[in-house]
């Protein structure tokens, strides 16, 4: 044994990272791989579903708003555009959603052993970035046999996903790490979750709402970023985040404000809450 | 060399070491909600209602090092604050003032385990807690039959640990600890569950890193496994740090403390009934071989035994009975004897019944009661004291029953003529 590896080192209880990066990789990749594995045991189409589970969801929004309230008639793409956008939300939704719950579900590993906290919610939003790598696949597959055709601009697409996985990331570390001290989080954040959903340009595009109502949407962090993807990847012609329509560049530079409070926010809460979680629960 | 001296010369060895735990003035308080806010609506419904703590001081200026390759104990009774450090050593509390400075790998073992989740398989569990204790992914999935094998669990290692039985739990989670190598062990309490082979297979792998040289902080009510294997123990009560050093004073002190709370009110030596109107108890101790008081002889030791007793009126031929009991009450064995040399004590002058006794006890908790009755012919009780003396006796070396006895018993291979 090498005398480097008797030098004292300060032990500062848990905290959000800490540890070493490669065992912190390779929990994080534990995690998640188990975690995804629990999520469809024991079902009988295993991990079908989590591409049936998009598909599913599409199958009837799109039937009751082209149908029923012919919603995307004059939207080029609109089927496309619909399963694309349900597809990166349920990103969101999924991470966020199992994010809630996350830490106190490893209680186990929390109280009984010390690694950065960081990892539990980081695993969960991993896991759900692999389901939307996947559905990705088949959304364009489905884009291909629709017609939309190849552009350029689909290499931009990991702009798009990094700047989700991102503010995906901080409203997970923010659920996660205030859950265990108040539980009304998962019951709020569920309810909020929805409210985004129909805040952000999923079902509709933005240019169909109207004025006042569509200057309240473009102060959701998460309207610019499915805005570009929509122009970049399925109508080059749709109006892009800085455009009047979307709100203009005032309303942009203040939606991104927002991003990064929420990202400097969650930063925060979770290096002030981590080192305690052991204690909460 | 004798094995006392072996413990001796590895206890000075150890010492001069290097340090690596060192704890500084560490501090831990929990805040306790008197009424738990655990909803925002309450926060909501009353924003300036202050919420109201109970401080619990589970730690005051814990400071302690402990040497490379040292058997380090912790001792304390339930709540004393010793499961709240080791979480504390083990990064899992941060400690709200102090510092804590630790060199090597660290393999904890807190609650009677390690970061089991219940909803994956055995496999899985032991590479999730190989990582982290800090082993590689590769190195902790190379382990994994060695620590199955260990626990004894190769056939379940598919099953959900959900489906163990606690025991298995306990079994596996000591083999992923042990297996983990580390170079800095924490446990916290594994000998009070499993059965004896467990227990057994604990103190072996015990031995086994304290050869290759391991440091081991162990907790535990066991005090027999304190003093038969730990180089310095330490107790800790009401989180304070009250004795550090040698373990036999440490668990002396832990037993001294434990059975003065646990008697509480009907502590030391009760009358038995009869008014102290012809004899008055003086004193009464116990002493060891080196003719120091004690209140706790070691297993083996011979008991130095001395009462006093004052005469207040004349006695008259009397006799002096000692009954020695275990905890349950039942008698182990008795003296009786009279007066030498003389067949009556004049009022207000003192007897001293005193003597050195054979020490065959096992190790546990024994009282001593006393009758000195006045008269041996008509057996009038002159004094009565319950609970004379109350001591324990420690060891390392605990049977069945209450005392050990010598015997040149064997057990051999009978031989046969008719081969």
């Amino acid at each position: 044994m090498s005398d480097g590896a008797f030098e004292l080192r300060d032990v500062g209880g848990p905290s959000a990272l800490g540890g070493g990066w490669r065992r912190s990789f390779e929990l994080l990749y534990l995690i998640a791989v188990t975690e995804f594995k629990r999520t469809y045991f024991g079902t009988a189409l295993g991990y079908l579903w989590s591409v049936c589970r998009p598909l599913l969801l599409f199958g009837v929004l799109l039937a009751v708003f082209t149908q029923a309230f012919h919603l995307g008639s004059n939207v080029p793409h609109y089927p496309e555009l619909l399963l694309f956008n349900i597809v990166l939300f349920t990103f969101f939704q999924e991470a966020t959603g199992s994010a809630v719950s996350s830490i106190v579900s490893q209680e186990a590993i929390v109280r009984k052993t010390q690694f950065p906290r960081l990892v539990i919610p980081l695993a969960v939003v991993l896991t759900a970035m692999f389901n939307l790598v996947l559905n990705l696949l088949v959304v364009f597959v489905f884009l291909l046999s629709f017609g939309v055709d190849p552009m350029w601009t689909w290499l931009l697409l990991p702009v798009v996903i990094l700047l989700l996985f991102v503010i995906t990331t901080a409203v997970s570390m923010i659920v996660s790490s205030l859950y265990p001290r108040f539980r009304d989080v998962g019951i709020i954040w569920t309810v909020m979750a929805t409210a985004l959903f129909y805040a952000t340009p999923v079902l509709y595009p933005i240019e169909q709402v109207s004025a006042p109502l569509r200057h309240v949407i473009a102060f959701n962090p998460l309207a610019p970023l499915f805005e570009l993807a929509r122009k970049w990847v399925v109508d080059p012609n749709a109006p892009g985040p800085a455009s009047d329509i979307a709100g203009g560049p005032v309303r942009l530079a203040a939606a991104m404000v927002i991003y990064a409070t929420i990202c400097v926010l969650a930063v925060w809460i979770f290096n002030r809450e981590a080192p305690r979680i052991a204690e909460e629960l | 060399m004798t094995e006392l001296a072996a413990l001796e010369e590895r206890r000075v060895q150890v010492a001069t070491a290097p340090v690596v735990i060192e704890a500084r003035g560490v501090h831990k308080t929990f805040r306790i909600p008197q009424h738990r806010v655990d909803s925002l609506k309450e926060r909501a419904t009353h924003p300036f209602a202050r919420q109201e703590y109970r401080e619990l001081q589970a730690l005051r200026d814990i400071s302690f090092d402990v040497h490379k390759g040292e058997f380090f104990g912790i001792v304390g009774r339930n709540g004393s604050g010793k499961s709240t450090l080791l979480k504390i050593l083990s990064s899992i509390y941060r400690a709200d003032a102090g510092r804590v400075r630790m060199a090597g790998r660290l393999a904890p073992f807190i609650e009677l385990g390690v970061g089991f989740n219940p909803e994956l398989t055995s496999r899985e569990n032991v590479v999730l807690n190989g990582v982290l204790m800090g082993l590689s992914q590769r190195e902790a999935r190379r382990r994994l039959d060695a620590v199955l094998e260990f626990a004894g669990l190769e056939e379940f290692a598919d099953l959900k640990l959900k489906n163990y039985s606690s025991g298995m739990m306990v079994r596996l989670a000591f083999a992923v600890m042990v297996e983990a190598d580390a170079d800095i062990m924490l446990i916290d309490e594994v000998l009070a569950v499993g059965d004896a082979s467990f227990a057994q297979k604990c103190m072996d792998v015990f031995r086994e890193k304290r050869r290759a040289g391991k440091t081991l902080v162990l907790v535990t009510h066991d005090m027999a496994t304190v003093q038969g294997f730990c180089d310095r123990a330490m107790m800790i009560h009401d989180g304070e740090l009250q004795y550090i050093g040698d373990p036999e004073e440490a668990a002396l002190r832990y037993y001294r403390i434990n059975f003065a709370e646990a008697d509480g009110a009907d502590a030391g030596p009760q009358p038995g009934g009869v008014p102290d109107v012809n004899a008055r108890l003086v004193d009464a101790w116990l002493e060891n071989e080196a003719g120091e008081r004690v209140d706790n002889i070691e297993q083996g030791e011979p008991i130095g035994f001395n009462v006093v007793v004052e005469a207040r009126q004349e006695l008259v031929n009397p006799v002096f009975a000692f009954h020695f009991l275990n905890a349950d009450g039942v008698q182990v064995f008795g003296l009786n004897r009279g007066l030498e040399g003389t067949d009556r004590v004049p009022a207000r002058e003192r007897v001293r019944v005193s003597g050195r006794i054979e020490n065959p006890l096992l190790p546990g908790r024994y009282f001593v009661n006393c009758w000195i009755s006045r008269n041996r012919a008509q057996g009038d009780l002159a004094l009565h004291v319950m609970r004379l003396l109350d001591f324990v006796v420690y060891g390392t070396r605990p049977g069945p029953g209450s005392v050990s006895v010598e015997s040149d018993v064997t057990a051999v291979v009978e031989k046969r003529d008719d081969r």
